[in-house]
């Protein structure tokens, strides 16, 4: 990798004036994705704003029907917490089934958020369950953040501060893991929220999306046998050597159902 | 040998330094003044070089020098040859393409070596290596095997991208069988291309010294004489005696680090022009681009079969992908360690085999774990499995009725190969037993109330390991002869010191090696070392690799041992007064026959140095010996894999929910080091048949070029394995042992094939059995009917 300048503020404040006073800068969170990228030299940022002493990051609180996830929360974190088990118990489990326990170790929530890799798994939670993400200037649903292929609504500096998820018992996740990365084929999440059923799928497509026809189906009858009649079109899904875009396609059906099954 | 040290669970002398971080590995060493060397490598796979622009990155910070491959064409170096002649069924000699350690004209594959810098740090050297230029014409590449020789040649004096069309057997009386048989059954099938992944990746040191004019290359090499001999003999680095190679600790090689590369070679020639050690560590990244790759076979054949389903004849024809070089042992792989094979353990009177091997942009391929042995065992064993299915027999059944009887040994083959030993029938039936073939209906029926489906396949493998005799193996072309060295230093206070030409990288010899000296020589296996992977410590040796190293480096060490108890004979019968046939040795001690009277071989150890009055005109002081074996024939384990599966027809995935494995290795020294080969051979091969695949682009470029897209096998993967033993000795060596790294990759891929063809009740598919794959045959299926 080149050579770059090192920071560790403990504030936001001074973490976002480090970011808008250098030439390149970046966020770095567990570094499980910027450290590679950097190594391969397909990043070069002058300057490295480590985020790992801003306590107030690295904090999980319940509160006002609601759960905050500080950005730099960890995988494994959130797969422990008694506090997520408590109040959306499908967060820990898809936590748990990311990576693996390094991976885990050191991988964050905002990161994994902030990259928006069209294989991630918590796109599909944030997405699925209706969160939203906190920044140090603004507070964006989660309908309007996830763009394009690894495109968020986050301008030049802004910083993930935490993920505000609704507090819920009625969801889950189903995961059909690519072989070799273990990231998602597909991963559908399946969520009865105040709003209706939200259904948000991850890996099968450019970004993560909501599949509004399985939504109105379970709307009206939630059963997999209900789901059984809804198949995605393969259209716009990613084909790759693992699979190609009609098995993803029939692949979101598969998972959605399992998803619901679970519920 | 009579001793409980001969098939005891020993614990592992070398663990206590790998588990605990104390293993030296190349990249461990650092010397000083050591520089970095980082490779320019070619983006393209086919193209004309035009031109080298270098003067940036001479100029660049740390930066000691930059070679290209131009400066190689200049210094005449030889290129990297292939140590095995191969002949055309036309009585030709195979073709050889020039393979440069860098090339200055034209790359062949991506990722081959065009230059190198050379820095004082590595990060200094990477940064210069992307001010490199280098102008390129790119040419169309050739990629597919099955194609490669329609298509436009790679090499002006090389048509039709053929290396060579050879062939083995009886071609008449094979197409008499097919045209006597009452069924035929035939198959189309790819052996699919594999990257081997040691968990260590190549290394090397290069240390010339301009005072004593000595080079000492530490590298990751599974036979470290052999690479001296090459880069004395053909590329011509430095003189035998100024140069040593050092493998130290080797973590993983599985045939990949048998051969000779370019980055090693380069580095030894450049830090003779530096004047400074230089050190080169793979990348994980250059390791999937450039590290020999393995398999790639095209196959179609075809089983001729009598009213019985007895098996008249096979006729096999293989196309074998060289990739762009020939590599070491390349040209033998699909040939000598294939063609010769495909008797398996049957009685087919008749066998004839085509194999034409081609040259194509991608990266050589060569040995990988079995080495044509995995190959031949899936022709035959799918084949055998599509007849039984074809037939309406069970496919043990079947399998049974055409073995070699235990009572037909030695048995001449149609393929070259006289098998000395084996009891197929004993390790079947063993096999039937572990598994509960007799209860697979019941639990068919339970995975099918389930929604799941389930199968069950057979794979009966035999190998020839013990490479090799040498007379045999130089008559078929071997550069060399195959033996192997091994020394026995009995130290003055009694403690051993063994030498072995044979190398250890995972293998444990370290453990079983001193079991079998303790064994012979009655000394407790912890005052007994093993030695291995320096060409400064041992003259000479031939490595490990095709499961050779006990039964012929532990042979020649047996040998060793039984010079040392002649030797410890007469100095006892100096000490005691006596005949040396009034002497015995039995565990350790020299006896002097119907009396108290004797001497351990500790005695005689310190004697045979302290000694002041031995008669030196018949007995010299010391107690060291050395032996070389040659083995007679190739040994021939063999054995019965049994794979059980359950698909999930919603995904296509498969899980194996029982493997069994049984395996005849003749005689186990340490079983629980035999095992822990088998379970990692049977993972290598279950990620053969359901995971790895590699992939080229139609332009050559690797798609599968990292852990993100290559599946290898991870722990969950796979079932806890139920590995039984049957054991028939090796009748030719003083050990009895056959060789056990290889057989797991060997049975088990066409094993987990059967068992997913099995279950989707069809007889066609390539592995991986991808799930994708997988759920596309059951929707094809679904379609048809
Ligand atoms: C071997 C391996 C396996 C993996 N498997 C999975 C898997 O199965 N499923 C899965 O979902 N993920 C997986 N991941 C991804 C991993 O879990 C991390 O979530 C991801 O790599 C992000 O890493 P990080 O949190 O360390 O962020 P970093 O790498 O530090 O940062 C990633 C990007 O986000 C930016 N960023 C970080 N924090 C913030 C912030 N607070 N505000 C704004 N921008 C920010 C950085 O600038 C950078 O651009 C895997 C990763 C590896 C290495």
């Amino acid at each position: 990798m080149y050579d770059f300048n090192y920071h560790k503020p403990d504030t936001v404040a001074d973490a976002v004036a480090l970011f808008n006073a250098a030439e390149d800068a970046m966020y770095l969170a567990g570094g499980h994705t910027l450290i590679p990228a950097m190594k391969q030299r397909l990043r070069a940022p002058t300057d490295l704003i480590d985020l790992s002493a801003i306590q107030s990051l690295g904090e999980i609180q319940a509160k006002d029907g609601s759960l905050l996830i500080g950005s730099t929360v960890t995988h494994s974190q959130v797969a422990e917490s008694e506090v997520v088990s408590a109040e959306a118990p499908v967060l820990a489990a898809l936590a748990s089934g990311i990576g693996d326990r390094q991976v885990r170790n050191r991988g964050t929530i905002g990161g994994s958020v902030a990259n928006s890799d069209p294989a991630a798994d918590y796109p599909a939670a944030v997405l699925g369950l209706g969160a939203s993400i906190v920044t140090d200037r603004r507070e964006i649903a989660a309908d309007d953040f996830f763009q394009d292929m690894f495109e968020t609504a986050l301008a030049d500096g802004e910083l993930i501060t935490a993920i505000r998820f609704p507090t819920t018992a009625s969801a889950a996740y189903a995961k059909f893991p690519n072989p070799a990365s273990r990231y998602a084929t597909v991963g559908v999440l399946v969520a009865k929220t105040a709003g209706g059923v939200r259904v948000a799928i991850t890996g099968a497509a450019a970004s993560v999306f909501r599949a509004t026809e399985m939504e109105q189906v379970l709307n009206d009858n939630f059963s997999v046998e209900a789901l059984a009649e809804v198949r995605l079109a393969s259209d716009d899904m990613n084909a790759d050597i693992h699979a190609g875009a009609e098995y993803r396609a029939h692949l979101c059906g598969v998972m959605a159902a399992r998803a619901v099954a679970s519920i | 040998m009579s001793n409980e040290l001969i098939g005891a669970r020993v614990l592992r002398k070398e663990d206590n330094r790998f588990i605990t971080g104390k293993g030296r590995y190349t990249d461990d060493i650092n010397l000083a003044g050591q520089t970095y060397a980082c490779f320019v490598r070619s983006p393209h796979a086919h193209a004309n070089i035009k031109g080298f622009h270098i003067s940036a990155a001479e100029n660049a910070p740390g930066v000691v020098a930059v070679l290209t491959g131009l400066q190689v064409l200049e210094d005449g170096l030889g290129g990297l040859p292939c140590g095995w002649m191969l002949h055309s069924k036309d009585g030709s000699e195979m073709k050889q393409p020039m393979h440069p350690i860098m090339a200055g004209e034209k790359v062949n594959y991506a990722g081959e070596p065009v230059a190198v810098v050379i820095a004082d740090t590595y990060e200094q050297a990477k940064n210069a290596v992307e001010q490199v230029a280098v102008d390129y014409e790119v040419l169309q590449a050739v990629v597919d095997t099955s194609s490669a020789a329609e298509q436009a040649d790679i090499y002006p004096d090389i048509p039709a991208n053929t290396c060579y069309n050879w062939e083995l057997g009886d071609a008449e009386a094979t197409s008499q069988g097919l045209a006597e048989a009452a069924h035929i059954t035939r198959i189309e099938l790819i052996n699919n291309r594999l990257i081997p992944n040691a968990m260590e990746p190549r290394a090397a040191i290069a240390d010339y010294n301009t005072g004593t004019e000595e080079l000492i290359l530490y590298t990751t090499s599974q036979n470290p004489h052999l690479a001296r001999l090459i880069f004395t003999a053909f590329v011509q680095i430095a003189p035998e005696h100024k140069l040593r190679v050092i493998a130290p600790d080797v973590g993983g090689g599985f045939g990949s680090k048998i051969f000779v590369y370019s980055e090693e070679t380069t580095i030894s020639w450049a830090s003779k022009k530096i004047g400074r050690p230089i050190k080169w560590t793979a990348e994980r990244s250059e390791s999937f681009l450039t590290d020999a790759h393995g398999r790639d076979h095209h196959t179609m054949a075809e089983l001729a079969l009598d009213e019985e389903g007895n098996f008249l004849a096979l006729n096999v024809k293989t196309t074998a992908n060289m990739g762009a070089y020939l590599s070491t042992f390349a040209s033998a792989v699909p040939t000598y360690l294939y063609g010769t094979l495909l008797a398996g353990q049957y009685r087919t009177p008749s066998i004839y085999v085509e194999v034409d091997a081609v040259f194509t942009n991608t990266a050589p391929v060569d040995a990988y774990r079995g080495a044509g042995r995995p190959e031949a065992t899936y022709v035959l064993e799918r084949l055998v499995e599509k007849a039984a299915s074809e037939l309406a027999i069970d496919p043990a059944e079947l399998r049974r009725r055409n073995f070699i009887g235990k009572d037909q040994f030695p048995y001449q083959t149609p393929v070259a190969l006289e098998y000395d030993i084996g009891d197929y029938e004993a390790s079947l039936d063993k096999a039937l037993e572990m598994s509960d073939y007799a209860g697979f209906a019941s639990r068919k029926d339970a995975s099918q109330r389930a929604g799941k489906l389930r199968g069950i396949g057979l794979s009966c493998y035999i190998e020839a390991c013990g490479l090799a005799p040498s007379a045999l193996a130089g008559s078929l072309g071997a550069g060399v002869g195959l033996w192997e060295s091994g020394e026995i230093r009995v130290n003055p206070t009694g403690s051993v010191t063994v030498l072995t030409g044979s190398h250890s990288h995972g293998q444990g010899h370290e453990t079983t090696f001193a079991q079998l000296v303790s064994a012979k020589l009655g000394i407790p296996i912890d005052d007994i070392d093993v030695v291995h992977g320096d060409t400064g410590k041992m003259d000479f040796g031939l490595g490990t690799y095709g499961s050779r190293s006990l039964a012929v480096g532990g042979s020649a060490l047996s040998r060793a041992a039984d010079k040392v108890i002649a030797k410890g004979t007469k100095i006892a019968a100096h000490l005691l007064q006596t005949d040396a046939e009034n002497i015995e040795f039995d565990a350790g001690e020299f006896k002097v026959i119907d009396s108290n009277e004797g001497k351990t071989i500790q005695e005689i150890a310190f004697a045979a140095y302290v000694n002041h009055d031995f008669p030196i005109d018949e007995l010299e002081p010391g107690l060291t010996e050395k032996a070389f074996y040659d083995p007679v024939n190739f040994t021939y384990p063999a054995g019965t894999h049994i794979c059980e599966v359950e698909i999930d027809p919603d995904t296509g995935v498969t899980e194996i929910t029982k493997f069994t494995a049984v395996d005849d290795f003749g005689t186990l020294i340490n079983p629980m080091i035999v095992e822990g080969q088998v379970h990692g051979g049977l993972v290598q091969g279950i990620g053969q048949a359901l995971l790895e695949n590699c992939v080229y682009d139609t332009e050559g470029q690797l798609v599968t070029g990292s852990y993100m897209d290559y599946c290898m096998p991870r722990a969950d993967d796979v079932p806890s394995f139920d590995v039984g033993m049957t054991c028939t000795p090796c009748t030719h060596n003083p050990v009895g042992a056959k060789g056990c790294g290889e057989a797991g990759a060997i049975g088990s891929p066409p094993a987990v094939m059967n068992a997913v063809l099995n279950a989707l009740g069809q007889t066609d598919m390539d592995m991986p059995a991808t799930s994708e794959k997988v759920w596309q045959a059951i929707q094809n299926a679904a379609a048809s009917n």
